[in-house]
């Protein structure tokens, strides 16, 4: 049959068959992935382009120069973020992979303990977790001032301020991705390489040096990547510990002060570093790694036999524990003390079920929960559906331009909050095609659409990894029997990835609901999220009823994270670490 | 000379239940001999090799290197060069590198290395591997730098653990003949295990056959082929048949035994063996050393073919004697043998031998 011979029936037939087609036609691919590129585009390249456009409007280059002057503002916040994010690796690194040996390679009392707890520190919402520190082990933290009651000094002790207290917080929620990374390729680790070592003669240091060492470098590298990124996008840590001039900080003060050239001239600088990062990750993820499935017994536990070390171990692994629990503790404890009673005292005074109570019955109080429950489901539901379709796009399509699909969701994951932010402001403070012409920036919508930016590489990973599970042929079997390609794709995928599915979602909802780095730059008087709540009663001095919300918080991710690790047991360590910890 | 001695030695696991995993093992092995552990899997051959390597230490027992005591040495510091079953090798390192670590440890010098890397290679014929990252190598490969790793560094005792279970079973027999092809030139002494009986006979000078941690005979493949000491040993090595057979007369090293068939002969049996007329012998018979032949009174017994397999080589048949399987391997069987024949069996009565249950 020709061109020429078909008739305008036959051809719109022919049509209908290459859609019912489905996966294997050549093009449907193409029909699917256009709704998804535009979504991408739209929402998380194009602001980015329009970023830049607003850092260059007013003066031009003058915006950029500043980070090249020899002094000033600009650079010297340069330089204090790469230099809190190394440091940070640095103690992260160190902190992380003595806790992974220690863990994986002794066995002593009190290990399953810390095994417990190991990671609830970086589970915390990252405004929880920074208040938490501060109450912890800051100027006017329990820590310091319990030393100083103790010791009888006239200032509090060991207090941690400015950058040690940054590096503080970021050192407690960041090690895990050492941790685990540590931990796992440790296990991972065929455990006769290291005996053919002794056994060619090496002594102990030597093995670690020569064999360990260089065979958890890939680990390490990756792990190292993702904690010099997480610093320098964090916002939370510098803003309460009053370290000023971070590119976080100064994207968020420069905002406040009207100077949205300059704010997005740092959230350009920011956002390329970030984007750099995130293509070393990849790059580096694609290489090899020392992994081996050998046969037999896998790596024994050494008994500590010293017999200091087995009477410190116990004690260590409580105080450890102690440490790990103590920022709950202190929010829940806090939660419950008297609003603006706790002055210099080692603890709060006076408590109190007051905090708890006015949050659930004046509706004023109420309202952030509820702002923030609806504005994370509406963001929930437009991951679950565009992360969904990109996962299966990418994971199962075969189209032009699929690495770059994959590259534009991750892009979305490495954006700092404040860049995501700015990026929306740029993009959305005028009517634009992707808005249908309307403003944005100062109505309800805007936060929604942060969340689902920011949130929506939760929803893609964590199906695109349920979906790497799952048989193709399920789904040719499906065909096979007859099923068109959506009703395959909806009877047979679908509810296969339902568990991995449902997984991200809840922690998408969860993030959504602690979200503090994107609103606070954001945010309208009419739909404040409790992140800002807590943000704004700290100011006013309100801890109890800030720490009754951060508490709530708690409550909800305990919950969320104990089911979520019913529903999918067999995922593996890292990406816990990485969906936990943000 | 005695190079390795085991004396009384025995491990059991904290955790595991209350049997020994190697349980009161005393062997004693000669400089330059290749010695073969051998058993069945889980009988504690690798954990003898570990306290041997130093990564166990026994629970009771002592083990010698020489004059020395090294029952509680660290490995490091015991000079054996083990090839692991699963090769072992650093990933991190190329092929030389890998080779060279012993060697560097050892403090040798850099031009000395070099030389001994390259020789070591050579021997395992793998001159011009030695800048190939290791996962460019194939299984076979792997194994022989390995090997090489171990090899270089001239250990008093080379420890090898399964370290052909890996690969196909042509590469299988070409390497255990390079393995104690080198080993030979070598000269140096080596502890082998297995659970391969074939590749112990082919390779060993002596094995220990070892079962649930206890080792249940030591001697030459012959000895352990023709005088297996008991039922466990006779089965595990090659195929037998274990025949309970009534005794009518003993001297110090044969049994008088009456056949099925009726007739009496005089089976080879151990010193002290404590049987006398009476009592039933067990009687291995391989079953190449049973053939067809005899009717009603001449034949050692008789009995239905229940299974019959043409191997191309042999003919090998399951007769039913009486309810017990009699299995024989024939060499120009007749062509027609048909299941359910009821056919005579005779033995070669120099072949068989009296074991201990
Ligand atoms: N580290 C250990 N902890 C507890 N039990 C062990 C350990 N290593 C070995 N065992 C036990 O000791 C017994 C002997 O194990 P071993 O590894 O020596 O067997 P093997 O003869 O080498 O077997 P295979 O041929 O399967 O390698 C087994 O029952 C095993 O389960
Ligand atoms: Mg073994």
């Amino acid at each position: 049959m020709t061109a020429a011979t078909r008739t305008a029936p036959a051809w719109a037939a022919a049509l209908g068959r290459r859609l019912s087609g489905g996966a294997n036609s050549r093009w449907f691919p193409y029909l699917l992935v256009l709704p998804l590129v535009l979504v991408l585009w739209g929402f998380v390249v194009q602001p980015m382009f329009a970023t830049f456009r607003e850092s260059v409007s007013a003066n031009g280059s003058d915006n950029y120069l500043q980070f090249l002057s020899s002094s000033g503002v600009a650079r010297e916040s340069l330089f204090t973020s790469l230099f809190i994010s190394a440091a940070s690796v640095l103690l992260c690194g160190i902190v992380g992979v003595a806790m992974a040996f220690l863990l994986k390679r002794f066995h002593f009392r009190g290990r399953r303990l810390i095994e417990a707890f190991i990671l609830v520190p970086a589970a915390l919402p990252p405004l929880i977790g920074a208040v938490s520190f501060q109450l912890l082990y800051s100027n006017i933290g329990i820590v310091p001032r319990g030393l100083q009651a103790l010791l009888g000094t006239e200032k509090p002790v060991l207090a941690f301020d400015g950058i040690a207290g940054v590096l503080v917080v970021h050192t407690f929620t960041m090690y895990p991705f050492f941790f685990l990374a540590a931990s796992a390729a440790l296990a991972g680790m065929d455990p006769s390489v290291e005996e053919a070592a002794y056994n060619l003669g090496a002594g102990r240091f030597r093995v670690w040096r020569t064999v360990l060492l260089p065979m958890l470098t890939p680990a390490l590298i990756s792990a190292s990547l993702l904690v010099f990124m997480t610093s320098l996008a964090s916002y939370t840590a510098p803003l309460l510990f009053n370290v000023s001039q971070t590119m976080t900080m100064q994207i968020y003060i420069n905002r406040t002060n009207g100077d949205l050239p300059m704010a997005s001239a740092y959230a350009s600088v920011l956002g390329i570093v970030s984007i750099i990062f995130l293509l070393a990750m990849r790059w580096y993820e694609g290489r090899r790694n020392y992994q081996s499935q050998s046969k037999g017994i896998s790596a024994v536990r050494r008994e500590i036999t010293n017999p200091i070390g087995r009477w410190l171990a116990p004690l260590a692994s409580v105080l450890a524990t102690l440490v790990l629990l103590a920022p709950v503790a202190a929010i829940a404890l806090v939660a419950f003390s008297e609003d603006r009673s706790w002055t210099t005292e080692v603890l709060p005074p006076t408590y109190t079920f007051e905090n708890f109570v006015t949050i659930f019955t004046d509706p004023k109080a109420f309202e952030p929960i509820l702002n923030s429950v609806q504005m994370s489901l509406i963001a929930v539901v437009g991951c679950v559906v565009i992360g969904v379709l990109i996962a299966y796009a990418v994971r199962r399509l075969k189209f032009v331009g699929r690495g770059l699909l994959d590259v534009a969701v991750m892009i979305a994951w490495a954006l700092p909050g404040t860049v995501v932010a700015i990026n929306l402001i740029s993009a959305f403070s005028t009517g634009n095609a992707f808005s249908f012409g309307q403003v944005l920036v100062g109505t309800f919508w805007i936060l929604p659409l942060a969340y689902f930016v920011r949130f929506l590489p939760i929803v893609f990973r964590s199906s695109s990894a349920t979906l790497a599970l799952i048989d193709p042929s399920l789904e040719d079997a499906a065909r096979n029997l007859g099923a068109s390609w959506l009703r395959a794709f909806y009877t047979i995928t679908v509810r296969l990835m339902l568990p991995g599915v449902l997984a991200g979602a809840l922690l998408a909802f969860v993030h959504g609901v602690g979200e503090f780095v994107a609103s606070v730059l954001i945010y309208t008087s009419s739909t404040v999220p409790i992140s800002v709540a807590i943000n704004n009663r700290m100011y006013s001095f309100e801890l109890g009823t800030a720490a009754a919300y951060g508490m709530l918080q708690v409550l909800l991710i305990f919950v969320v994270m104990w089911f979520s690790g019913r529903l999918e047991s067999s995922r593996t360590a890292t990406r816990r670490a990485e969906q936990w910890t943000n | 000379m005695i190079d390795v001695r085991l004396t009384a030695v025995s491990k059991r696991f904290a955790k595991s239940s209350d049997s020994a995993a190697v349980d009161d093992v005393t062997v004693t092995i000669g400089a330059g001999e290749f010695f073969t552990l051998l058993g069945p899997s889980g009988c504690g051959k690798t954990t003898t090799l570990r306290m041997v390597a130093g990564f166990y230490f026994p629970t009771s027992g002592h083990i010698h290197f020489g004059d020395d005591d090294v029952t509680h040495w660290t490995p490091n510091k015991r000079d054996t060069g083990m090839v692991f079953q699963n090769y072992a090798l650093f990933p991190h390192m190329t092929v030389a590198q890998n080779v060279a670590y012993g060697l560097k440890v050892r403090r040798v010098s850099r031009a000395d290395q070099a030389r001994r890397v390259t020789e070591a290679l050579e021997q395992v014929h793998l001159a011009g591997y030695g800048d190939r990252r290791i996962d460019a190598l194939s299984g076979g490969q792997q194994q022989r730098v390995a090997l090489a790793r171990a090899l270089v560094i001239r250990p008093r005792t080379m420890l090898l653990d399964e370290p052909l279970s890996n690969l196909d079973a042509k590469l299988r027999e070409e390497t255990r003949a390079e393995i104690r092809r080198i080993q030979r030139e070598s000269g140096t002494t080596s502890i082998y295990v297995t659970h391969d009986q074939a590749e112990a006979m082919a390779m060993s000078d002596r094995i220990a056959v070892m079962e649930s941690g206890r080792v249940q005979q030591v001697g030459t493949p012959h000895e352990i082929y023709y005088k297996p000491a008991n039922a466990f040993v006779a089965r595990f090595i090659g195929r037998s048949n274990v025949l309970s057979l009534p005794v009518t007369g003993a001297t110090d090293d044969s049994v008088a035994v009456r056949l099925p068939g009726g007739a009496t002969i005089d089976v080879g049996a151990p010193a002290g063996h404590g049987l006398g007329a009476g009592d039933t012998a067990l009687v291995s018979a391989r079953p190449e050393h049973i053939a067809l032949g005899g009717d009603d009174d001449t034949a050692a017994m008789r009995g239905r073919i229940s299974h019959v397999e043409f191997t191309g080589m042999a003919t090998n048949i399951s007769v039913d004697v009486d309810g017990n399987e009699v299995m024989a391997a024939l060499i120009d069987a007749p062509a027609g043998l048909q299941l359910g024949d009821v056919v005579g069996l005779r033995l070669v009565p120099e072949r068989l031998w009296v074991v201990k249950p």
